[in-house]
């Protein structure tokens, strides 16, 4: 009995969930979805592109016809200057870089979970260095301290590129969620399972991090978005295993060809193009999260464009939601609602 | 305590961590950095192998407390030791040559888009649901390009096929550095291309997080009471509602200005521009670990001296910050 109170409180377990989830994909903002579609897209081809790269990626043609062919129906995207196939590093090197990106997603995530409940939940001593850490770690540039430590180390494999990035990668997430636990701890529900005599791992596990799911998605999305970009950034300079396909990799090798001023676009432009395209997949769901936990945010686009265009722009009160917001956000067990 | 004095303790704090750091990483990390460096540069006098030892720790002269001492004595002097690619030139020369050229690259660069996203991103959010607010999207396109690669199709299309600006370099061959209006001037014009590319690429994160705050701000009793007393628009957006969303987006600045100057600096290699970045390029290419280290110390101090300039506008502009005490 003692537990079920608690537990009616986690916004995932009831119940009457069933209902509402079928409607979450009509309820993400537009610019969610079209994020949420383009990776995928993406996720698609790297779980499926490898079976289906026509050729192996660092397979050199030694065919003079075939260095630097301009795209055509047997290389979709033209090869490069020693005959390999653009398309076929492309599709692996999409894979490699998106799981570069989703584990050190993962990883940070993780810690930014652990560091952020932990200092705020813990408080005193524990909080103040732990938030210290964190604030200090948010304002070293990651770049060049990056560049440091892969410099130093030997191999320069995804997985020590996935821990050194991981290492730098929590403090952005471990600040938000220490605020947003701060928030919660206060709370009745908190308050009444601690009455009741739960555990502190249990109150942390079941009653805290399930009510900071949007903020630990967001900073998820986010620490992705940071591994894309420093990972190509690192392969572009060089650090990085150069004799796999990832993103980053096919870019440095194409600039240090110069393919660019040699006029072989469909070799540089594609791994950049898709880098991009990956990063904006990325912030448009970043953005659409944002929206979702504050809906003033939101488009104003759909039935309420014509009230809107009565309106003036400074309305005071530009809450757009014709609709009552969903169930879920105005129960008290969802404090992360509204910001404020 | 008042409120800056709590900032210059925490970053001095913030400038300790990232020295510690700069001093383990070599004695931490697997592999002989040292011999490796030999290996790689065979004209190296024997007194140049003591004094790697001396900067990298490795061969362990004396206790690593003492290293310790003597490594911050060395960074508080800037004496970063003598560089192993260009010997003899020490580090700081080497830094002192490239530093004013990024500084006022990026510096000017980054608050350019910084007022520019902040402007777009009032408009924005004031005309919400208006074309501005379309075109976001797009932009979150530029946010998510690589800052090099951006560099590159730019330089494709502006240098190479248009002919409008120049294709790299920081000024244009056979001018001597000073400060007459041949190299000044040409030194603007090479710095052109450069400049919109960090424009282009930071300019729509600070507009959709200024949109945000704005739109936020605007939902506030107070912009009420100020359109209810009938004030003029353009002083309900720019006094009211901007100069208050003003601030978390000048926090987010102090944030955010490690990334742009990283994917700046970056950048600065496909221009060839003779920086920070080329300079960190060349040490990584060379293995030359001293470069590297002082380079991150270099460009970290920066992003720490940005940080306080932030925050000393802050208290300039924000009443509550000069009145917070302690927490």
């Amino acid at each position: 009995m003692a537990v079920a109170l608690p537990v009616s409180t986690d916004p995932t377990a009831a119940g009457e969930e069933r209902q509402p989830r079928r409607r979450m994909w009509q309820r993400l903002p537009t610019r969610a979805k079209v994020g949420a579609i383009m990776l995928g897209a993406f996720i698609l081809a790297a779980i499926i592109g490898p079976l289906l790269t026509p050729y192996d990626p660092s397979f050199q043609n030694a065919a003079p016809s075939l260095s630097l062919h301009p795209p055509d129906a047997a290389h979709l995207l033209g090869t490069t200057q020693s005959g390999q196939d653009v398309f076929s590093q492309l599709l692996v090197g999409i894979r490699l870089t998106l799981e570069l990106a989703l584990s050190v997603g993962v990883v940070a995530t993780a810690a930014s979970v652990v560091f952020g409940v932990a200092a705020a939940y813990l408080g005193g001593v524990w909080d103040e260095v732990l938030s210290l850490a964190t604030n200090v770690f948010l304002v070293i540039p990651a770049l060049p301290l990056l560049i440091i430590l892969l410099g130093y180390l030997p191999q320069k494999g995804q997985t020590a590129t996935v821990l050194v990035l991981s290492v730098l990668g929590w403090p952005w997430g471990a600040r938000l969620i220490r605020a947003q636990t701060l928030a919660i701890r206060s709370r009745d529900f908190v308050a009444a399972s601690r009455e009741t005599g739960e555990r502190t791992w249990r109150i942390l596990a079941f009653e805290i991090v399930p009510n900071e799911v949007s903020l630990i998605a967001a900073s998820f999305v986010n620490t992705a978005l940071y591994a894309i970009g420093a990972s190509v950034a690192l392969a572009f300079i060089g650090l990085a295993d150069l004799t796999s396909w990832s993103l980053g990799t096919m870019l440095y090798w194409a600039q240090s060809q110069q393919a660019l001023q040699i006029g072989a676009w469909w070799w540089f432009v594609p791994p950049g193009l898709a880098v991009a395209l990956m990063g904006t997949s990325l912030v448009l769901l970043n953005s659409g999260i944002d929206e979702l936990g504050n809906p003033r945010l939101r488009d104003a686009g759909g039935a309420t464009a014509a009230a809107w265009r009565r309106l003036r722009p400074t309305d005071p009160t530009p809450v757009l939601d014709a609709a009552p917001p969903p169930r879920r956000w105005r129960r008290g067990a969802q404090p992360g609602g509204e910001p404020r | 305590m008042p409120f800056i004095v709590r900032r210059v303790i925490f970053y001095i704090v913030a400038a300790w961590v990232a020295l510690t750091i700069n001093f383990f990483i070599p004695r931490a990390m697997p592999g002989n950095a040292v011999e490796s460096i030999m290996a790689k540069f065979p004209n190296l006098q024997p007194s140049a192998y003591k004094a790697l030892q001396a900067m990298l720790g490795v061969g362990h002269p004396g206790s690593l407390w003492s290293q310790y001492w003597a490594y911050l004595a060395n960074v508080f002097h800037f004496n970063f030791g003598v560089d192993v690619t260009n010997y003899p030139a020490t580090v700081s020369t080497l830094l002192g040559q490239t530093i004013p050229w990024t500084v006022t690259l990026v510096g000017t660069a980054t608050v350019i888009a910084f007022a520019a996203g902040t402007v777009l991103g009032i408009l924005a959010g004031w005309r919400h649901g208006g074309w501005l607010d379309r075109v976001l999207p797009g932009l979150m396109f530029f946010q998510a390009v690589p800052y090099f690669f951006l560099a590159l199709i730019l330089l494709e299309l502006l240098a190479v096929r248009g002919h409008l600006l120049p294709l790299g370099q920081g000024y244009g061959g056979g001018l001597v550095p000073g400060w007459h209006w041949d190299f000044v001037g040409s030194a603007i014009y090479h710095s052109l291309l450069p400049a919109f590319t960090i424009v282009i690429a930071s300019v729509a994160g600070w507009m959709l997080q200024m949109r945000n705050v704005m739109i936020t701000t605007i939902g506030e009793d107070y912009m009420l009471a100020a359109q209810a007393k009938g004030l003029p628009s353009r002083r309900v957006v720019f006094s009211y509602a901007a100069r208050n969303a003003l601030l978390p987006q000048l926090q987010g600045f102090g944030l955010a200005v490690g990334f742009v100057v990283s994917g700046a600096i970056v950048m600065e290699i496909v221009f060839s521009y003779p920086g920070i970045g080329l300079l960190l390029l060349n040490a990584v290419t060379s293995n030359d670990f001293p470069l590297m280290q002082a380079i991150f110390l270099v460009i970290t101090f920066a992003v720490l001296l940005a940080n306080l300039v932030v925050d000393m506008i802050i208290v300039a502009i924000d009443p509550r910050a000069r009145a917070r005490e302690g927490a």
